[in-house]
């Protein structure tokens, strides 16, 4: 995934400034809308259609936050940023909340002065080879030409990855995803790498998909993550709590179908209390007792989301893989929600 | 023995012989082609090689334009539109994506049923240019061109009319004083139409918009500048710093030629560092930066930022060109202009700058050319400009994924017919403003 530190100085600087004006909620109420700064394109994750309207497992997140703070899914403005800019765009305010396919990584948490909200989708990063390459398994990449973007932590991890195993490749540069797709499709490399759920999208666009593999070995982990601005826990509390509820509610059975019926009769104590039909929750991130209740109706629960987005029913088909349940093993684990 | 010589006594010719063809070898295509693709060895070589390289250019391109699809709703159907007609390993393009999604390219995410409204500004654009651009239009079509800055503005934004109503009306103001105070004094004049439309638009305007809204409530639908995108954004942006830019740059590069040092510093200081600092750099500082020099709450339109620093930016090489018109304009010129008694403005206005403007032409049409090409740049701000943004966006959906030349191509010819326009325009002012050398 695209981790270009660019800017980053620049981002620095202009943090203490946005520090002394912390109060997002208050200025996401006033002005009725939330920003939210996504990918220009990424297939499944975040796209516009012919109409404009966004959609996409980035965006969901970011309907759904819209819908714990403001009440409508839809009061949400998305802006485009690019791998550059979009840490300076969060830091100097311009963007509310960064749901941006972006990898939760130490210097960004600490050093960039961001804060990340949880993780809601595991990704890591992943080779596609022609199927007639006779190639199974990364090991056997030695000498390869390999298509990579560059000015990203890919391109680290790739060369981390290779010495590691006493390996040797030539790096093949690309601009984008569109020109690696390219690029890989017209012979210049042998393999393509970036993130494993970029490569099944790409995969699943070819023309002959089964002619081409995606190698077993994941080799550096990618962690992606709503980011937002250091210095406003609150702000940050009600996103990762947005998060938390998407996920606590696939796990307890609570979908956007059954959410009414839950609300009124559960007698989980823990599926009354997400719903805010006891405990009063919402108050102590400044919001009302059923913020978690609309965020969930609105978007339906994380594994609505996902199947709807990028899961097995899409031409994307991604399994649920590290982005299952704890019960499920995977490593989706919320809170409790007391 | 032919008739030719039956007159002519033997061995003296008296009478002309009647033209013959030349021989083939030297006549049409033949010696055209002797002449200008094998008149040597190394031209014959430098031929054969040229055209084995169309070959295989034409080779892949011809065929690949040929199994064009434009009927399909996704990628794989044009595929399998192609495997069909022209067996399984033909290769074709897939225009289709065009078909689906033009209307993206053109109007970014602005909303269908106000299409007409950034149509009708275009079409209005090219009425109000009319008077400036062609000789021999109706001088009161001028008035279109004075309005159109602000019927554009409305048109594209919508929202209440009254506020590029008062807006104008702040030169009209202006207009009234300049016009009440010149019999008093002149100069007086000129400083009261400058500040009192200042404080009109400072203190009054608001108010007066709010008090006119809020009386008789005029408006069209507001489109809100992220509903902007493709070429209705290029254009806006293009348009307006090209059209605020020209005025700037002549003012700059008077300035730097300039007696008064304070004025000649400032230019200089200014079309330097803009000039010393890439496009992009700007554009960051104007999504970015800006936003910490400002009040916090203050929400300053994106769009407009980018218009100023484009502005500002193709100002600044405007402001070159024309120091090159100035400089190249004889000595005689500016003497001449002192003999005939003209003040400063008189001689700028009236000989050195038709003058200098007329040689920079070519310059000057360069450099807008450039800068609507560089509207394309404003995706790094998170506008979603034509050629990538909007680009990416297609791709991102499951139906368009894998598509790579097709956008490119489309867009592409747009710009080229828009900045084509632009050269063959330049070239016609050239010639019809040839007035030396005849």
């Amino acid at each position: 995934m695209n981790r270009t530190v660019f800017l980053s100085t620049l981002s620095i600087a202009a943090l203490a400034a946005v520090a002394a004006s912390a109060a997002t909620l208050d200025d996401v109420k006033s002005r009725g809308e939330l920003v939210c700064g996504v990918n220009p394109g990424l297939t499944g994750f975040a796209a516009p259609d012919a109409q404009g309207n966004w959609s996409g497992f980035d965006i969901s997140l970011c309907r759904a936050v819209a819908a714990a703070v403001l009440g409508d899914g839809n009061k949400v403005r998305f802006v485009p940023t690019t791998a550059e800019t979009r840490f300076t765009a969060l830091a100097s305010g311009e963007v509310d909340i960064l749901a941006r396919n972006s990898t939760w990584t130490f210097s960004r948490d600490t050093d960039l002065g961001l804060d990340f909200a949880g993780v809601n989708y595991y990704d890591g990063q992943g080779f596609m080879v022609k199927q007639d390459l006779g190639v199974t398994s990364a090991k056997e990449l030695d000498g390869a030409t390999i298509c990579i973007q560059t000015g990203t932590t890919t391109e680290m991890n790739l060369a981390d990855y290779f010495a590691s195993n006493n390996m040797s490749y030539t790096p093949v540069a690309i601009q984008s995803n569109a020109e690696g797709e390219q690029q890989y499709l017209a012979g210049a490399c042998d393999a393509y790498t970036t993130d494993v759920s970029g490569l099944a999208a790409t995969r699943a666009a070819f023309a002959s998909p089964n002619d081409h593999i995606i190698l077993p070995e994941i080799i550096s982990k990618e962690p992606l993550g709503p980011a937002t601005r250091q210095g406003d826990s609150q702000w940050t509390d009600i996103v990762r709590w947005t998060l938390n509820a998407l996920v606590a509610a696939e796990e307890y059975g609570v979908t956007s179908a059954n959410i009414e019926e839950l609300a009124a009769s559960s007698e989980n104590p823990e599926v009354r209390r997400l719903l805010g039909t006891e405990g009063g929750l919402g108050e102590m991130i400044g919001l009302d007792a059923e913020w978690a209740k609309r965020a969930i109706s609105t978007t339906g629960n994380y594994g609505e989301i996902f199947s709807a987005t990028v899961g097995e029913s899409t031409p994307i088909g991604l399994a649920r893989g590290l982005n299952a349940q704890w019960t499920q093993g995977g490593l989706l684990y919320a809170p409790p929600f007391r | 023995m032919s008739d030719t010589h039956a007159q002519t006594v033997r061995f003296v010719r008296d009478s002309m012989l009647p033209q013959a063809a030349p021989p083939a070898g030297q006549a049409g295509a033949v010696r055209w082609l002797r002449e200008n693709l094998f008149s040597g060895w190394l031209n014959t070589i430098l031929t054969v090689l040229g055209l084995i390289a169309v070959f295989f250019l034409l080779r892949g391109l011809v065929p690949w334009f040929a199994h064009s699809v434009w009927n399909a709703n996704t990628l794989t159907e044009c595929r399998e539109i192609i495997a069909q007609i022209w067996g399984p390993d033909a290769r074709g393009a897939c225009f289709a994506v065009v078909r689906d999604r033009w209307q993206q390219w053109l109007f970014g995410f602005y909303p269908a049923h106000l299409y007409w409204r950034p149509v009708l500004a275009l079409v209005l654009l090219f009425v109000a240019l009319a008077p400036v651009l062609v000789p021999g239009m109706s001088r009161r079509l001028m008035a279109v061109s004075a309005i159109y800055p602000f019927l554009g503005f409305w048109l594209l934004w919508g929202g209440s009319m009254w506020l590029p109503v008062v807006a104008l009306l702040g030169f009209v103001i202006g207009w009234v004083v300049w016009r009440a105070l010149r019999g008093v004094s002149p100069l007086l004049a000129i400083i009261a139409a400058v500040i009192v439309p200042v404080l009109w638009w400072l203190l009054a305007a608001a108010p007066v918009d709010r008090a006119l809204s809020s009386a008789i409530p005029l408006g069209i639908d507001a489109v809100r500048s992220d509903r902007f995108g493709g070429f209705v954004l290029s254009l806006t942006i293009g348009v307006a710093a090209i059209s605020l830019s020209l005025p700037l740059g002549i003012a700059l590069a008077l300035g730097r030629r300039s007696d008064m040092f304070l004025i000649k510093t400032m230019s200089v200081c200014f079309i330097e560092f803009i000039r010393g600092v890439p496009l992009i750099t700007l554009l960051f500082t104007a999504s970015l930066l800006l936003n910490y020099f400002l009040p916090p709450g203050t929400s300053f339109d994106i769009i407009l930022r980018v218009i100023i620093m484009v502005t500002l930016f193709a100002a600044a090489y405007i402001a070159e060109v024309i120091r090159g018109g100035l400089a190249a304009l004889p000595r005689g010129q500016y003497e001449a202009a002192d003999a005939l008694g003209l003040n400063y403005f008189q001689a700028q206005r009236l000989i050195v700058l038709p003058q200098a403007l007329k040689i920079s032409i070519p310059g000057i049409v360069s450099t807008f050319i450039g800068l609507f090409k560089d509207t394309t740049l404003v995706i790094f701000v998170g506008l979603l400009d034509p050629l990538k943004g909007i680009t990416d966006a297609v791709r991102a959906s499951m139906e368009w994924k894998g598509i790579y030349w097709e956008p490119y191509i489309f867009v592409g010819t747009i710009f080229f017919i828009f900045c084509f326009g632009m050269s063959r325009y330049s070239m016609y002012l050239e010639r019809r403003l040839k007035r030396d050398n005849r």
